[in-house]
């Protein structure tokens, strides 16, 4: 007996034999145009270095050529040289860090209550008929306009803005995770059944483990809103953080300071996305 | 090893239907599935209920192994009637029910994990059973690894590690191709000889049916009824080989011939 082979579509594994690749008459170009072909590793990278190539050196061209006025597009090296003086005084680790506190004290508590209410949504019709209207309500309501409210019952210290983040993600996280709970393959809970798993004990040994993967990547990707809240947030009301100081830079036309607030934010976006697929790897190796 | 006598010692009860009734729905709307179904299964028996899809024959092994509940009757395993799910009816999906985020050897111990039994108790199990399904080497690899087949014999594994008193099985190589399943009926009679578990088996396939049973149950759709009992004397231990022999011809003529009448008074 041999082991099904490890391919992820059945089209790649047909194409990518090199019996195939030596075939007269079919071109490169018919390789790369045929759907849901793998690429080769050298060029992925290729790719994606020129495509951010081309971006910076729009921008060069752009700014360079002087089609459009320092005051409104600063000069890339302008943005560096702003990023590694805020560093060297240290003003940038302090907003940086400020940003990151609340996104992450939102995010957590956020996720802590959504991930299991979510679960336990998907699991029990009870549950989800008793919440399900209200949430799917609440979820369609814009975020910001709940921010002057907010400032009037909470203020504008850090509280406010870590409200504004929880409102933002947490309605949307528990009906993601509450989708991919219901999903779950009813013979796998009824096979849990017949090896003697109680009915008490499904949620914690059955639907947790087996929506694992997706729980992961729903909070991959309400990691990425919050951040988006978190600017909402710190824009109206923020004595720190990379919200905040873009504000501030636009009263004193430093462009330069919002390209640098708004690529830092990019690149910490960037950062915990790699994070979370790293955890997902990690424990749910089975998933990948 | 204590764990491997325990697990191993020839356990099994009866299934005992009698005039089981279900019925989806309300009002005009309603569909009886099963129209009062009895038959008796003796400790040890290999029993086979053929009919064509649709016919009730799957929902009938859910009622037994209690994940649906009948409309009227009794159904009762090893003289307790059957009231909810439990792992005395150890069952064996059609669809490929292991545990994805478990290992193959953590699939085969979650049910004795789930009745207390220590780590090493567990081990022993989960070596003698992978060992019976010829998966050993597998024990570390993760569901998505595996072939169909593969994957069936790990959840039939998995079920027995449980030792269960009877084994429902519902149509489990019902998407396996043929090669792979003529393997498997070889290898889940070897098991069936050697555990001597009281077997269940439900099937579309007449040949699959003649090959395994002690005796076929043939079943008519909608409403799902037992329309005769036929007893399979054929000797023991059987090949394949058999499909050819006279006898296995008439008997499955006659399976046939039952299914193509149920067919014609449909229309």
């Amino acid at each position: 007996m041999t082991l099904a082979p490890n391919a992820t579509s059945p089209i790649s594994h047909i194409v990518t034999t090199s019996e195939d690749k030596n075939q007269p008459g079919r071109s490169a170009w018919k390789g790369v145009a045929t759907p849901f072909q793998a690429v080769s590793r050298p060029l992925s990278i290729t790719l994606s270095v020129l495509v951010w190539g081309a971006v910076i050196g729009g921008w060069f061209a752009l700014t360079y050529s002087g089609a459009v006025k320092e005051m409104f597009l600063p000069r890339p090296e302008s943005v560096l040289f702003t990023t590694i003086n805020m560093a060297l005084d240290g003003s940038l680790w302090e907003h940086v860090l400020a940003s990151v506190q609340v996104v992450l004290i939102g995010f957590v508590i956020s996720s802590i209550v959504a991930v299991p209410l979510g679960l336990t949504m998907g699991t029990y019709r009870i549950v989800q008929a008793a919440l399900d209207p209200l949430v799917n309500f609440i979820r369609y309501l814009p975020v910001t306009s709940f921010v002057p409210l907010f400032i009037l019952w909470i203020g504008i210290g850090i509280e406010q803005r870590v409200a504004v983040i929880i409102f933002g993600i947490f309605f949307q996280q528990l009906v993601m995770i509450a989708d991919s709970a219901r999903g779950v393959q009813r013979d796998l809970v009824n096979a849990a059944y017949t090896l003697g798993t109680k009915r008490s004990d499904t949620v914690f040994h059955i639907v947790f483990p087996a929506t694992l993967p997706n729980v992961l990547d729903v909070l991959r990707v309400t990691m990425g809103w919050a951040w988006t809240y978190l600017v909402v947030a710190e824009l109206v009301a923020a004595r720190s953080g990379l919200g905040y100081i873009s504000l501030k830079a636009m009263r004193g036309f430093q462009v330069d300071v919002i390209f640098m607030a708004i690529a830092l934010i990019g690149i910490l976006g960037l950062c915990t996305d790699q994070l979370f697929r790293g955890i997902r790897r990690l424990v749910a190796p089975w998933a990948n | 090893m204590d764990a491997l006598t325990l697990a191993t010692k020839p356990k099994s009860a009866d299934i005992a239907i009698d005039n089981v009734v279900l019925r989806y729905g309300k009002g005009d709307n309603a569909v009886l599935a099963l129209d009062g179904i009895s038959f008796h299964v003796v400790p040890n028996e290999f029993c086979v209920i053929v009919g064509p899809s649709g016919c009730g024959k799957s929902s009938l092994l859910y009622l037994i192994a209690g994940l649906e509940e009948r409309t009227g009757g009794m159904i009762s395993v090893g003289g307790k009637p059957v009231t909810e799910p439990g792992p005395d009816r150890g069952m064996v999906f059609q669809a490929y029910t292991l545990f994805p985020w478990l290992t193959v050897a953590q699939n085969v111990e979650y049910g004795p994990k789930r009745k207390g039994m220590s780590a090493a108790e567990r081990r022993a199990i989960v070596e003698h059973f992978l060992h019976e399904v010829g998966l050993a080497k597998f024990a570390n690899h993760y569901p998505s690894q595996l072939s169909g087949g593969m994957k069936q014999r790990v959840a039939i594994a998995r079920a027995l590690a449980n030792d269960p008193q009877v084994l429902l099985m519902d149509e489990p190589f019902g998407a396996l191709d043929s090669q792979t399943r003529h393997s498997m009926q070889k290898l889940l009679l070897r098991i069936w000889d050697h555990s001597k578990k009281t077997v269940l088996f439900v099937t579309h396939d007449i040949d699959e049916a003649i090959l395994l049973a002690d005796r076929v149950l043939v079943m008519s759709g909608r409403p799902g009824q037992i329309k005769k009992e036929i007893r399979v004397s054929l000797p023991r231990p059987r090949s394949m080989d058999l499909v050819m022999e006279p006898n296995f011809i008439a008997m499955k003529r006659e399976i046939l011939e039952l299914l193509k009448n149920d067919e014609d008074e449909e229309h």
